[in-house]
């Protein structure tokens, strides 16, 4: 079965991007604007892997990864954050909430898929 | 050309009973302007229905009958006797409208009656003989003799112009005004 | 992501960002309006911040080398100012007004292909980065990014040993220690001990902790840098060791890296988040291509004709013998009106967007005109046609220009005239009966009636001694090539013209007026349908046949009296009415219709306004009455009518044509030269000796 993977960015151009990549690759793809759709999302279905943008309205990146790490259904989720160029403080941030990972923007279709593979085979 | 005293109805029935149409075929409704039998290929009908009263288009040539509604669709309804020249049709209730796609339009042609669908092949059409009718050539796409008739097929995109250029749409321009 | 892969659809992407970015801009302006106003909270910030920031991070998508750049900056500064390490003060408030003006150019710039100069927006540039450079955290400027350091490495085959012993905070972060072996174990020949020393009893084992220490021995010819690469993620969350333990060059010295974590294990915990923090959530929405819902839109217009039509046969049956049916019908009407009320809303659109380019114009002309003004909305959220939108944006900035140029004085004529030294205009929308009402106001000079009337007498458009109106003579300003600047200024230069306006407008089925006071200001008012895809119309009967007229192009109607009608030689008949004569058109002879009414004492008059035709008596049989039409196009499958603009589905299910008034008289005189003077000789001879009927 393929692997289900859910990406969370405000901008429609990126999750156009994401999702045109991911679904190449074979995967299923959920796309959510923000962190509160994707956990509306999130309540409704199972998810292998969450990629998220960290700045997003209503709620961000970082309030959506502590959602779900407080979430016995989806706690085990690993979780990828999306961040522009090596913000180490946005890593730190993310990593703190209980972020598995992080993807430097701009990023290749190769890295992205590398990186999945890595956290979610 | 004889009209054809058989066939008069376009049920399944009927279709169901003949050869399906093999590769090398083309099917055809065939319909009637008084005596005569003619056919439209039936890839661009889309439905026939009864006639019933339009809504006049204002200075348009004669054989442009105005607007029906078709399920929300404004279609223009042609009296094709009067596109060939032979006159306005007196409609009654009788009377049929073929609504057929030309390009991306949909528009009704009106006719006498609905008799037959016939499989053709296209190597048995034959060209229109020079009749001297250079209106008719123009809407006329050839010839086909059935067993016992003829029937003459009808051009489309002869009747409509360059049907294929919706940037170029001349239902009347082409046309001497009618009576 | 910024490589041409195969099938990767960059065009497509590109057409979404570029549409992304025009309602980022949009948003980025509002929110810096309500910054710069003083009305924005902590979360306009917030809001500002991420517009920026996602026009940053698809442009590095797209390789927009300069966009990524200026952004980059505005971003850092504006992260500085969410950290509260800038403030917003009315200086740096301006340097982001000017930065996103920039941004939105630089923004056209890479969609249009532009090259823009080299040092555009270097000023702003300069400003954001010494604003950056003012905030007291040097650490923080963030205005390089930052290189990640490289350290070249010594290749050539060695022997690792790696010790790891993972946190249980890496495991609640779904870092699984499997997929880091599977990972080291592509980077050369591994063998792995376990040490499962710190496994706890059973009973108080904790299933999602972590007890396990692993030590890897690693024969590999890549650098070290890309064993640290496999727990990039999890060194915080782990006790890390790398050494060499066998070097074939033996040059370098043995790299001793240890990650530790310095935080001792705490226990993730993770609190639920406080609710309260969750701001006022804005609407939740979803991207529907137009087509679908323009689809969506002729089939609840059909709906409600089916509806319509069954009504008007339901009120011929008994309603004692169907109480049920009629009920029935009833309930339909009720939910069909509903439903197309909501499927017209999904075409709605804030005017926002609109309203959002308006401060823009604002600063920009104020500027070049050396005034001081301000422009203060309101209403921004009320909802309007997506089609009706996109047109309203010529118009609006017209009238805003024009407020500008020829409404506020400069300062010193303000201060003279005892007004603050800054002008103001007002922008508000607002719903009413059905229709969106749009108002500019602004507190400048206002309309000098007695200019005005002289100007349009001076051009023969109002007759010498014709007494008017306040009101009257405000509006003529609408009159074509009507110009209220003395001198023509730059501005009216680019066609501030008032008719220009008018026109828009009306073609939009709205109406435009003005309200004034001389000295103190004048109010433009806008008056829009909600839609296009519906019109207000007026049934009327020419002989068996049915039009619709535009409610919005009526006048008045009326029965005029034979003393009222009189022929003009070469003209046909004109109308007098009060003072004024107007050409009566016979819609019967425009459209060759027989078994119509041709004596205008017995039909209607129907007296109707176009710009381009003026106003003009349109003489129809009968009025049907008024009603709300599906505006549906003849040219889809026909081809366009002249003085037809479209058609619709009366509630009999039959077709009516709509009238485009502007054309009548037109037909109307060539028809009559066509047919010979015989006509309207004959209709002149009629005439005088019918009785006059009551109006």
């Amino acid at each position: 079965m393929a692997k289900r993977i859910l990406t969370v960015d405000d901008s429609k151009t990126m999750r156009d991007m994401v999702s045109f990549t991911l679904k190449k690759a074979g995967y299923e793809v959920g796309e959510a604007e923000d962190g509160k759709v994707a956990l509306n999302v999130l309540a409704g279905a199972k998810f292998d892997l969450i990629i998220t943008d960290l700045n997003m309205p209503n709620m961000d990146g970082i309030t959506l990864i502590k959602n779900v790490r407080s979430d016995a259904k989806h706690r085990g989720v690993p979780i990828l954050i999306l961040t522009t160029e090596s913000d180490d403080k946005k890593k730190g941030d993310g990593k703190a909430a209980g972020a598995t990972g992080w993807l430097v923007k701009p990023f290749s279709p190769e890295k992205l898929i590398e990186l999945i593979q890595r956290v979610c085979p | 050309m004889q009209p054809d005293k058989q066939t008069i109805s376009v049920g399944a029935q009927d279709t169901l009973d003949r050869p399906a149409a093999g590769e090398n075929t083309q099917q055809f409704i065939t319909f009637t302007l008084g005596p005569e039998e003619y056919g439209i290929d039936i890839m661009v009908v889309r439905e026939i229905k009864g006639w019933t009263d339009t809504t006049m288009i204002p200075n348009a040539p004669a054989h442009v009958r105005g607007v029906i509604n078709l399920r929300g669709v404004i279609v223009p309804i042609f009296d094709l006797r009067a596109r060939f020249g032979a006159g306005l049709t007196v409609p009654t209730s009788m009377h049929v409208v073929i609504i057929v796609a030309a390009a991306s339009r949909t528009v009704g042609l009106l006719v006498d009656t609905v008799s037959d669908i016939i499989s053709v092949d296209p190597k048995a059409i034959r060209p229109i003989p020079e009749m001297g009718l250079p209106t008719e050539d123009q809407f006329l796409e050839g010839l086909v003799a059935m067993e016992d008739r003829m029937v003459t097929l009808v051009s489309l995109a002869g009747l409509f112009g360059k049907a294929a250029d919706p940037g170029k749409r001349n239902f009347s321009s082409d046309l001497p005004k009618a009576a | 992501m910024n490589n041409e892969a195969e099938g990767y659809p960059l065009a497509q992407f590109r057409k979404t960002y570029f549409e992304e970015c025009a309602e980022l801009l949009d948003a980025l302006q509002a929110n810096l309006e309500l910054l710069s106003n003083g009305s924005g909270d902590e979360e306009t910030l917030h809001a500002i911040f991420r517009s920026v920031h996602s026009i940053k991070g698809g442009a590095g998508a797209f390789g927009f080398g300069g966009l990524v750049a200026f952004s980059h900056v505005f971003e850092s500064l504006l992260d500085a100012m969410r950290e509260q390490k800038i403030s917003a003060t009315p200086d740096v408030v301006q340097i982001l007004l000017r930065a996103s003006d920039a941004l939105a150019d630089i923004v056209g710039a890479a969609r249009d292909e532009h090259v823009l100069a080299a040092d555009f927006a270097a000023d702003i540039l300069t400003a954001m980065e010494e604003a950056l450079l003012g905030a007291s955290d040097p650490t923080a400027s963030g205005v390089q990014p930052k290189p990640d350091s490289e350290v070249n490495e010594v290749s050539g085959e060695r022997r690792y040993r790696i010790a790891f012993t993972p946190h249980t905070e890496m495991l609640q972060k779904a870092n699984e220690p499997l997929l880091l072996i599977r990972q080291l174990r592509k980077l050369g020949g591994l063998s792995i001990e376990v040490d499962s020393s710190r496994v706890p009893p059973l009973d108080v084992i904790e299933p999602e902790s972590a007890y396990l220490s692993w030590i890897f021995t690693l024969d590999t010819g890549v650098p070290q840098s890309a064993i640290h690469e496999v727990f990039e993620f999890v060194e915080d969350d782990c006790d890390l060791k790398i050494e060499v333990v066998s070097d074939g060059s033996l040059a370098a010295p043995a790299a001793n890296l240890a990650a530790n974590s310095a935080n001792p294990a705490r226990l993730a915990a993770s609190k639920p988040v406080d609710a309260a923090v969750a701001p006022a959530t804005p609407t939740q929405s979803i991207r529907v291509d137009v087509d679908k819902v323009d689809r969506l839109v002729n089939l609840v217009g059909e709906l409600v004709i089916t509806q319509a039509m069954l009504t008007e046969q339901g009120t011929l049956l008994p309603v004692d013998h169907y109480p049920a049916l009629i009920q029935g019908i009833e309930a339909l009407a009720q939910g069909a009106r509903e439903l197309q009320e909501s499927v017209m809303a999904i075409r709605a659109q804030p005017v926002k967007s609109v309203f959002a380019r308006m401060p823009r114009i604002v600063r920009d002309l104020a500027a070049t005109l050396g005034k001081e003004v301000r422009i203060v909305t309101a209403g921004e959220m009320t909802e309007i046609d997506k089609t009706v939108i996109e047109q309203l944006n010529d118009p609006l900035t017209h009238m805003i220009r024009n407020a500008l140029d020829h409404g506020i004085e400069g300062p010193d004529d303000r201060i003279a005239a005892g007004k603050p030294r800054q002008g103001t205009i007002h922008l508000s929308a607002a719903q009413r009966s059905g229709r969106i009402v749009i108002e500019v106001a602004d507190d400048g000079r206002g309309l000098n009636r007695e200019k005005v009337l002289a100007k349009a007498q001076d051009r023969g458009l109002v007759a010498a001694g014709a007494s008017l109106s306040d009101e009257e003579i405000d509006n003529l300003i609408f009159l074509p090539a009507f110009s209220t600047a003395d001198v023509v200024s730059n501005i009216s230069g680019r066609g501030v013209d008032m008719d220009v306006v008018k026109r828009n407008v009306q073609s939009l089925g709205g109406r435009i007026t003005v309200q004034s006071r001389f000295g103190s200001g004048s109010r433009f008012t806008l008056s829009l349908p909600l839609t296009l895809a519906v019109l207000d119309g007026m049934v009327v009967s020419v002989g068996k046949e049915t039009f619709i007229i535009p409610l919005t192009a009526i006048i008045e109607s009326l029965r005029p009296q034979a003393a009222d009608i009189h022929p003009v030689v070469g003209r046909g008949l004109v109308l007098a009415l009060r003072g004024e004569y107007l050409p009566l058109t016979h819609l019967h002879r425009c459209f060759a219709i027989s078994d119509a009414i041709t004596d205008p004492c017995r039909g209607i008059v129907i007296i109707v306004e176009s710009e381009s035709a003026g106003r003009v008596g349109v003489m129809v049989d009968e009025l049907l009455g008024q009603q709300q039409v599906v505006v549906k196009s003849l040219e889809a499958n026909y081809e366009s009518v002249d003085g037809i603009s479209g058609a619709t589905i009366l509630g009999n299910g039959r077709v009516a044509l709509i009238l485009d008034i502007a054309r009548l008289r037109e037909i109307d005189s060539r028809m009559a030269t066509d047919r010979t003077v015989f006509n309207h000789q004959n209709a002149i001879i009629d005439l005088p000796e019918e009785a006059p009927h009551a109006a």
